[in-house]
């Protein structure tokens, strides 16, 4: 069972709002929602949204504010169990039995006959098949956490679809087999999340077993309070010009829209320039950092005075 | 409390929302942790639980936000205190005093038994709609309250005259609430059910026989449907006969010898994209499927990588950059306009296809034709069907026409019908699916 600090501070909606925002996580009250009844019935939170909107920010921080060790496992195309779940120490094994060999004889030197040495061989149980030789990958690491533990399984779109029909036992029962050793089942169940930047479609059994987060790019207010938890030293007025200036980025036609990780690097690379107000040569210089695509610059490029101008005039 | 939880899935799943009996019981697991009480909370709590997508997502609070808006009127009827008007029959008074009274609250409690009673939930046609709210207001005692209207109208008192008219005012608002109330359950469980309905007919329906209006609808379908494959078969691992040793496996099976490798495992797994090349027929003869068949190309490119696709009647041309760069309202009469409705030579398309575009096909490839055949008399050149035949991994015909047609007339199936691995008719959307489904079956299985 989780522990009583941990159901303390998932207690409700707005303990965990207020609480994530202590480790300067800024959660809507959809997030904070999701991961209260995440809690009360036992289900992982697969979180979709486009890159840098904070998905993978959310596992951190949640991990960080209920004091739970974070185990992240990033998904590629070909992962398997053996990267997943657990491994046998090969190197290891390979090397005790070496070892052992010259052993061996002083343990069956007395023994009678094949069938004696047998016998005594047996009462040594499954020397090389046992937990000091199993290394555990991630999944089970998670599910070994007596006292839980945040478990984070990164970009799952990017796995193959066999990984994922996998995945369906531990989320769902939270506990693997493993045939040379036995069950394995968490005392605590992990707080898991899943994420995706809708690479491909996921499976409906699984979108089944998962609580659907879907994070969308932040309004003016949240994003606001977003940005002042994350760069503190930022001046009240450059914060309200950069963030009405990425808004109304976002209402262009881009390919790829600046999300929050952008607007944070961008008020932090202001900072660094100790600018003042927003201008159009500070903002012309700068765009990089919030656009990622040549052409999406170049699209924006004849209209930066004007939305600059617009953005300060907003923020007044 | 449950019943309200069970209707609202009900209106969700009229919205296209899919909610299996496993959410409904999670759903309901979490109403038993948040309650009614806080509706924000309940809203984001059921979404979570609920919504799988974010399409799903914006469904939901449609149908959350128009759903529990009526019931508030309920919950403020039974926590002020008057739970027994709910549980008697209204009756002819009852309905004259709430209306008289003004008392809202009552009468939207009284309405909604009074619908349930009728049925209102289960209304499924736009056209119900007056039939449904009749029926509501005369279990609330409409035709009572009418009757006394008249009989009020009948006598010579003043004041009678003037309660009359009070009751004709009352009576035209319960009109108009009655039908707003019916037009909102249909909203709720009826709207997008119709459309559901309407997609399944289409999807059974002849593609040379669907109409110009339904095109919208039909690109959505074909789209989904061209989602559903390529989500399926985009991306596939392939066993090839010899790959990269793979160290790991190796040690292990040889631990016996000593980790002295006598057997050797080879990573033999191969991530393999379907390479797909799509000749469309858009001459005269198909003209009235053609559309449908651009249409399924089109929908074709968007989810498959590196898709080569060709239209023709009596020429043929490259379309890929068209089905690429064009939205699809503008591509399909584009290529109409270059290259449709013109008669039909097989024999020269495929000799155009075989001068210009060869290249791009080889052992890997599968040629899918889209077309009737029928080549108004020209040399069919078969010589070249043998060659792309014995070029490609699979040539699969896919025919408009039933096959008992094939041969008769100017049509060469039955000629080029021994190159094809599959021939087959295939003349509505779900014949349609079901086909190109098993073709990248057994083009992944092989």
């Amino acid at each position: 069972m989780p522990s009583e600090a941990v159901e303390a501070k998932l207690a409700s909606v707005e303990t965990i709002i207020d609480g994530l925002s202590s480790v300067n996580y800024i959660a809507s009250h959809q997030i904070a929602t999701a991961l209260f009844v995440a809690q009360h019935l036992n289900k992982p939170i697969l979180v979709e949204g486009s890159a840098g909107v904070g998905k993978t920010e959310l596992a951190l921080s949640t991990a960080n504010y209920l004091g739970l060790p974070l185990i992240r496992m990033q998904c590629y195309e070909g992962l398997d169990e053996s990267k997943a779940l657990y491994e046998w120490k090969y190197g290891k094994q390979l090397l005790y039995t070496q070892i052992l060999k010259d052993k061996l004889g002083d343990v069956l030197g007395d023994a009678d006959g094949l069938d004696g040495a047998m016998d005594r061989l047996h009462g040594f149980g499954d020397m090389f098949f046992s937990e000091q030789f199993l290394e555990p990958r991630p999944l089970l690491k998670a599910l070994r956490e007596d006292a839980g533990a945040v478990l984070l399984i990164d970009e799952i779109d990017k796995s193959d679809e066999e990984f994922e029909a996998f995945l369906l036992e531990i989320l769902s029962a939270f506990q693997i087999t493993i045939p040379e050793i036995g069950t394995v089942k968490a005392q605590t169940p992990p707080i898991v999340f899943l994420t995706s930047n809708n690479m491909r479609e996921m499976g409906d059994a699984l979108k089944r077993r998962c609580l659907h987060l879907y994070i969308p790019l932040p309004e003016a207010k949240l994003e606001e309070q977003i940005v002042a938890a994350r760069v503190p030293n930022l001046e009240a007025r450059l914060k309200r010009q950069l963030v009405a200036f990425v808004q109304s980025l976002r209402e262009q036609d881009l390919k790829k829209l600046p999300s929050i990780s952008e607007t944070i690097d961008w008020a932090r690379v202001l900072l660094l320039l100790h600018t003042g107000d927003l201008n159009v040569d500070t903002v012309r210089n700068t765009l990089n950092v919030l656009l990622k695509f040549e052409q999406d610059i170049q699209a924006v490029g004849p209209q930066v005075s004007e939305l600059t101008r617009k953005a300060v005039q907003a923020a007044r | 409390m449950q019943q309200p939880l069970q209707n609202f899935i009900r209106a969700l799943r009229a919205a296209d929302v899919r909610v299996s009996p496993a959410e409904s019981i999670d759903a309901a697991e979490t109403v038993a942790v948040t309650g009614y009480a806080d509706r924000m909370l309940l809203k984001h709590a059921l979404c979570a639980v609920l919504a799988k997508s974010p399409e799903e997502v914006a469904a939901f609070e449609d149908c959350f936000e128009m759903f529990f808006a009526r019931e508030e009127f309920r919950d403020r009827e039974t926590d002020s205190g008057e739970p027994t008007r709910n549980d008697s029959d209204p009756t002819d008074l009852d309905l004259a005093d709430m209306l008289l009274s003004g008392d809202g609250a009552a009468l939207a409690a009284a309405m909604e038994q009074a619908a349930e009673q009728a049925g209102a939930n289960t209304i499924r046609f736009f056209s119900q709609r007056g039939y449904f709210t009749r029926r509501t207001l005369d279990q609330m005692g409409l035709r009572d309250l009418e009757r006394m209207i008249a009989e009020l109208r009948r006598s010579e008192d003043a004041d009678d005259a003037a309660l009359a008219e009070r009751l004709e005012q009352g009576r035209s608002l319960l009109l108009e609430q009655g039908r707003q109330y019916v037009e909102r359950q249909f909203e709720l469980y009826a709207r997008s059910a119709g459309e559901q309905l309407r997609e399944e007919f289409l999807a059974e329906t002849r593609l040379s026989s669907i109409e110009q209006r339904d095109f919208d609808r039909m690109h959505r379908l074909v789209r989904r449907m061209a989602k559903r494959l390529a989500a399926r078969y985009s991306r596939k691992r392939r066993h090839s006969r010899r790959g990269v040793l793979d160290v790991r496996r190796t040690l292990r099976r040889n631990m016996a010898h000593d980790a002295i490798p006598f057997e050797t495992v080879w990573k033999t797994e191969t991530i393999d994209r379907p390479q797909i090349v799509a000749i469309c027929d858009v001459s005269r003869s198909v003209a009235a499927a053609a559309r449908f068949l651009l249409l399924f190309l089109y929908s074709l490119n968007e989810v498959i990588q590196d898709l080569n696709a060709y239209a023709f009647s009596d020429r043929l041309i490259d379309v890929s950059d068209i089905l690429e760069t064009h939205e699809v309202e503008e591509a399909i009469p584009r290529i109409l306009q270059d290259i449709g409705f013109r008669p039909t030579d097989y024999g020269q398309a495929l000799d155009d296809f075989v001068e210009n575009h060869l290249d791009t096909v080889d052992r890997r490839t599968t040629i899918i034709i889209l077309g009737d055949g029928r080549s108004n008399d020209t040399d069919p050149r078969i010589d070249l069907m043998r060659m792309l035949s014995d070029r490609s991994k699979a040539v699969i015909w896919l025919n408009p026409e039933p096959e008992t047609f094939w041969g008769q007339g100017d049509s060469e199936m039955l000629r080029y019908r021994p190159f094809c691995q599959v021939a087959k008719t295939c003349n509505t959307v779900m014949q349609l699916e079901h086909i190109i489904d098993d073709i990248l079956k057994s083009y992944f299985r092989s």
